[in-house]
């Protein structure tokens, strides 16, 4: 059992960048690197990819990250923790085990599955953000349930150099090994509380140094292009300093970590994951040096008997369609070119929205109604039940050119396939994790 | 004397759903109280009104010296299905930061 942990977190979103989770393998002197790649939408549309071809379903970045880092891994005897497993965990480790053959390094793949559990799902169940039956919102794509650290510790427990889940609790990949590492109980509320704390400030990486934050009045931040991510020291008592490695950019101070720690939470007094409910309002930040804070208190109370499960529906096609004007009146010229475009179309679209870039798209008009900016963009955007009336929206701005106001340019289009998402709760006795290991 | 709540904090803003969330954190921690008595939830709906449709809840959180607002039916309709272009409200914290209060 060890007296202290490292942990590093490379990637916060699926897009994030490559390069900051190298820096930290590198020279973060790391146990593990934890990699968090998987937004709401992001399994829906991997269970499509999934469904197109049963190799694939896991994070499109994948073969790029592990390439880059299995190497620096082994070399530094760092164990990574990552959810890009996306809908296709074991397809995942599966991809990992063919780079580390064609680098010629051997390695142990865990793979957790059972947040899936389309299979389960009846379509009657409530839907709690609508009230309504799932199957109401439209044809369901996927269904995965958020795991905690008791499915991610047999994993650890196999010794593997690489452990890939699907859907798992975001701070989960960092309480279960501080679990593993020092010692802990999952049914120790009150430490599991704190283990999440410190999972939620590390869990979206760059924005605990000084990524999202950075304002060059108020507040700027040093060697922005250079961003370091961070990592965390976490003893058996729960406490935890946060830092980056030295000559990254960024900073970490005690405005960085409090605008983290409060991101995303609707209840600081009941921070609700499978691992626990955590409480925010006793947790305490102190700066401790240049780039550098602690933590402590944070506690908890019972985990939930239920799993939060996220549900991708067909959300149908939206279409956009862009264009540009500057100089004398373009807020008019704009505004003329946009009530023309809604004459033309608003029959054949339900749902048609205007935005004027520059002005108002963003904020609304109680903001940002003051402002006439020198050039301004045109935004058209709705909602179509197939791609190909989706597209119709960025025709009708591109025919603008020639059939709209003076001086329009810079015409963009785009057509995206909508994967919505509904949220419904199963009990957690239902669901069964397993661990699927592989070997090189 | 009126003051933008630029000037004196700062904001992060986040989403879960349909529900916006945004943190106000006084630069200096004397600041806090005076958050606490000019920024309350009536005044940041009101400020919000043509974004926030839902209730606007205020946590207190004097262990850190900073205030977190949680706003109901937020984001049109929840960040996966909007048609708005700032789906997850990201730009938002900048929107509350606008209000101006008595200092």
């Amino acid at each position: 059992m060890k007296q202290k942990v490292r942990i590093g977190c490379g990637a916060g979103f699926s897009g994030d960048r490559i390069e900051p989770a190298a820096v930290l393998v590198e020279k973060g002197n790391l146990d593990y690197l934890v990699l968090e790649c998987l937004a709401e939408r992001t399994i829906g549309l991997a269970q499509k990819r999934k469904a197109a071809d049963p190799t694939k379903g896991y994070d499109p970045m994948l073969e790029r990250r592990i390439e880059l880092l299995l190497p620096l891994l082994k070399k530094h005897n760092v164990k990574l923790l990552t959810n890009m497993g996306a809908a296709n965990p074991i397809a995942a480790a599966d991809k990992v085990i063919e780079i580390a053959k064609q680098l010629g390094l051997s390695v142990k793949v865990a793979a957790v599955t059972g947040d899936d559990i389309l299979h389960m799902l009846t379509g009657e169940e409530t839907a709690m953000e609508t009230g309504k039956a799932l199957s109401q919102s439209g044809e369901i794509l996927s269904a995965n349930a958020y795991l905690g650290a008791d499915a991610i510790l047999p994993a650890l427990q196999t010794g593997a150099d690489i452990i890939i889940t699907g859907r798992v609790a975001d701070p989960s990949l960092v309480v279960a090994p501080l679990v593993k590492e020092l010692g802990w109980s999952l049914d120790n509320t009150e430490i599991i509380g704190k283990a999440t704390v410190i999972g939620h400030l590390m869990e979206c990486a760059g924005q605990i140094t000084g990524g999202y934050f950075a304002d060059p009045v108020k507040k700027p931040v040093e060697g922005m292009d250079r961003l370091g991510h961070p990592f965390v020291d976490v003893g058996a008592d729960g406490k935890a300093t946060i830092s980056k490695v030295e000559d990254t950019g960024g900073i970490i101070n005690l405005a960085t970590t409090k605008e983290q720690l409060l991101y995303e939470v609707t209840n600081p007094h009941e921070y609700i994951t499978p691992d626990v409910v955590a409480d925010f309002t006793t947790v305490g930040v102190q700066l401790e040096g240049i780039d550098c804070v602690s933590v402590n208190g944070g506690g908890g109370k019972q985990k939930p008997v239920t799993l939060k499960v996220s549900v991708g529906y067909k959300a149908g096609f939206v279409g956009e369609g862009e264009i540009s004007y500057a100089g004398m009146y373009a807020l008019e010229r704009a505004q003329l070119a946009g009530e023309t475009i809604r004459k033309r179309i608003q029959a054949r679209f339900a749902d048609l929205r205007l935005d004027y870039i520059g002005c108002t798209s963003v904020h609304p008009p109680s903001l940002g109604e003051n402002s006439h900016p020198y050039e301004v963009r045109l935004r058209v955007a709705g909602k179509a039940a197939t791609a190909a009336q989706a597209a119709l929206i960025g025709e009708e701005v591109e025919a603008l050119y020639t059939n709209g106001p003076a001086g329009g340019g810079g015409v963009r289009k785009y057509v995206n396939e909508v994967v919505g998402i509904v949220s419904t709760l199963i009990d957690r006795n239902r669901i069964k994790a397993t661990v699927t290991v592989k070997s090189t | 004397m009126k003051q933008k709540l630029y000037e004196i904090a700062h904001s992060r803003a986040g989403d879960k759903g349909n529900t916006l969330t945004l943190s106000l954190i006084p630069y200096d921690e004397k600041d806090f109280e005076l958050l606490c008595r000019e920024v309350t939830a009536e005044k940041v709906k009101e400020h919000l009104r043509e974004i926030v449709r839902g209730d606007i809840i205020r946590y207190d959180l004097p262990n850190i010296a900073a205030l977190q607002f949680v706003c109901q039916q937020a984001l049109g309709g929840g960040v996966t299905t909007s048609l708005v272009m700032d789906t997850h409200g990201k730009t938002l914290s900048y929107a509350l930061l606008e209000m101006e209060i008595e200092v």
